[in-house]
């Protein structure tokens, strides 16, 4: 097990480098660059230039950087002035976090509890319902959804905010907005496994055995059936905690979707390089614990247990 | 247990499938029964009935898109078709066992290899936990698993496909049934083990003394294990008798075509297996006559009109085979009743051609 964690570190550390080169090299072919300001006076400019370090040859701008990030440093924002980029994720992460978690736990007790009850009653109306939900789901975009769910409880009804992030009841709609497409496809796979694994041959032993159904479902269905689920939690989940744009955006949420994408059109450098690092490495850490929690789902593929 | 001795009565049982395509008659007006104590063998080839015949006995069949078209199956006088789900369940788990086929799929690979054998016993007031593992790991020493402590604590990956076979058996048997159905047990291993697992099974037989339905399309196996066998085809039974009488005193084309199409030692390099030409009939059109006649090769014209009645020939040994009609032109599948059982040595018999 801990050569088996050191290794995927290695690994880890190996892609995220590779990662880190890639874009470097990738935000200098943008057009333009942070200072592409009709009103900075070419000396102005040159002298942020000089301080950013833009007038040195970009292998050496690269080597810089890879040292300040080994000691920890991801640098400023060149866009927002005074602000290092460790301390605006600092300040926003927290805000998609929270609603992620949130919406996480919505979009898998229920997807599941949906993927379970349709595949169990196969061609009844509930499960035709559950399938309409599905479908629902992975096709309405997300701001669409939020807009129904601001108007409709918001507005029409008055029941709950519709903007803003300060409070519980703040973070109800925004987060069932979220919730609704890891739902749909959660279900979905859920119940495709389910019926998969339903007509397993173990599940007749089961059956021989004078099992209830109850037993079978719970015992032997659900377990064997979790894994595409899982499978898919691994990038669900580091999408969905590191902030949704179009989310973050219609309902007011000082998240860190927003700056995902204002440092790409900002061309800040520094923000972008800051950003990947960070989804990058969360990304990864969701993969590992995704592939060690197979372990404990799967004895088959447990690892380093002798 | 019913007075005549028979722990399990089969009463023209008809069981058809609703598929997309139509209806699927797998099972067409079958009646058997099984004695107490004795094996009992179903033979056929793939798709003849014989599986579904045998889950139907404890409705392990998909229910739909199965069902009973009629027909009554009689375990120790109870008709199980008339169960309510509770008496089913006490009849899957403590009265009926069942090994399937395949122990790389059949055993759950997420489940220690002790708890899906105590699983048996799940729900009932009569047993503590205690007693559970105790019957648990004296059924593993029985069907012959070694360090059954280490055993019973493990999954199945961890084990050979020998070994999950017997933990099969062992599920199949921790509650001492009084019948178990062994659905081509040894179909999925290589013949070693094959060998080792038939041996099992008889040895388990004389020490709990319950009936076991032996299903194969193997008539070694048959040969080697059962006191009576039923011969399938097309959903019905077409011969049934001792062993005896079904191998060397045949009395149905089919079965005399499944016994010439075993591979002998004295086959010579080059010499040709006989198979039986043709495919199975089409269950969804069944045929009208005998299942058999589009690839009998002693079919008359009668055999594709009209189902063939059933021919007693002794005390246990029947057909259903127009060829023993007192009308029926003299071949050599007739003569069985006056030729000696030396004389009827298959290999030596030449089909008429």
């Amino acid at each position: 097990m801990r050569k088996y964690i050191f290794k995927r570190v290695i690994a880890a550390i190996v892609t995220v480098w590779v990662l880190i080169t890639v874009v470097f090299f990738l935000v200098r072919l943008m057009p333009g660059d942070p200072f592409t300001n009709p009103k900075l006076t070419p000396e102005v400019r040159e002298n942020m230039e000089s301080y950013y370090g833009f007038d040195k040859p970009l292998i050496v701008q690269y080597g810089n950087y890879m040292v300040n990030l080994l000691k920890g440093d991801f640098g400023y924002s060149m866009k927002f002035t005074n602000k290092t980029v460790a301390g605006i994720i600092g300040e926003t992460f927290p805000f998609s976090a929270d609603l992620g978690i949130r919406s996480l736990v919505l979009a898998v007790s229920i997807g599941l509890v949906l993927g379970i009850v349709s595949a169990r009653n196969r061609g009844k109306g509930i499960d035709f319902f559950c399938v309409i939900v599905a479908v629902l789901g992975t096709s309405i975009p997300d701001f669409i959804m939020g807009a129904v769910l601001q108007y409709g409880f918001g507005i029409k009804w008055g029941l709950l905010p519709v903007a803003r992030y300060e409070g519980i009841e703040y973070t109800i709609l925004p987060a069932c907005a979220l919730a609704f497409y890891t739902l749909a496809s959660v279900s979905r796979i859920m119940r495709a496994s389910m019926l998969e694994v339903a007509s397993q041959d173990y599940i007749k032993t089961a059956r021989s055995k004078g099992l209830g159904e109850f037993r079978i479902t719970a015992k032997h269905q659900i377990r064997n059936a979790i894994m595409p689920v899982m499978t898919v939690m691994g990038p669900t989940v580091a999408s969905v905690l590191t902030g949704t744009f179009v989310i973050e955006s219609i309902f007011a949420i000082p998240g860190m979707g927003k700056h995902y994408v204002d440092s790409v059109s900002n061309n800040d450098y520094s923000m972008v390089l800051g950003m990947t690092l960070f989804y990058g490495v969360f990304l990864i850490i969701c993969n590992l614990v995704v592939d060690i929690l197979y372990g404990v789902a799967d004895p088959r593929v447990r690892i380093g247990e002798r | 247990m019913a007075e005549n001795g028979n722990i399990l009565e089969m009463k023209n049982v008809v069981y058809s499938f609703h598929t997309y395509g139509g209806e699927v008659k797998a099972v067409r007006d079958v009646s058997f029964e099984v004695r107490k104590g004795e094996i009992l063998g179903i033979v056929g080839e793939s798709g003849c009935g014989k599986s579904v015949t045998a889950q139907c006995i404890m409705r392990l069949n998909p229910e739909p898109p199965g069902f009973f078209e009629g027909g009554a199956i009689m375990f120790n006088g109870k008709n199980v078709l008339e169960m309510s789900k509770k008496e089913l369940r006490k009849l899957r788990g403590e009265d009926i066992g069942f090994v399937f086929q395949d122990p790389m799929t059949s055993l759950n690979p997420t489940m220690r290899v002790g708890a899906q054998i105590e699983e048996v016993f799940l729900g009932r007031t009569d047993v503590t936990k205690q007693e559970v593992k105790e019957k648990a790991l004296e059924i593993m020493k029985l069907v012959g698993i070694s360090d059954v402590e280490k055993r019973y604590k493990q999954y199945p990956h961890e084990l050979s496909g020998g070994m999950k076979q017997r933990v099969m058996i062992a599920i199949a048997l921790v509650s001492r049934p009084g019948l178990v159905i062994c659905d081509e047990p040894t179909t999925s291993l290589d013949v070693t083990i094959e060998a080792q697992i038939l041996d099992l099974l008889l040895e388990l037989r004389e020490k709990l003394g319950m009936s076991i339905i032996m299903i194969t399309h193997d008539l070694g196996v048959i040969a080697r294990m059962c006191d009576r066998v039923i011969v399938m085809y097309g959903g019905k039974i077409v011969e049934k008798g001792t062993v005896q009488e079904i191998f060397y005193d045949t009395a149905h084309p089919y079965t005399k075509g499944l016994i010439g199409s075993i591979a002998k030692l004295d086959t010579r390099k080059g010499e040709r297996l006989q198979s039986i030409e043709g495919t199975p009939p089409d269950l969804f059109f069944p045929p009208k006559g005998c299942p058999f006649a589009a690839r009998c090769a002693y079919a008359m014209d009668v055999c594709k009109d009209e189902p063939p009645y059933q021919y007693r020939l002794s005390d246990e040994h029947s057909t259903n085979c127009w060829l023993q009609h007192e009308y029926a032109p003299d071949t050599d599948m007739k003569k069985k009743n006056a030729a000696a059982i030396e004389g009827k040595k298959e290999g030596e018999v030449k089909a008429d051609e």
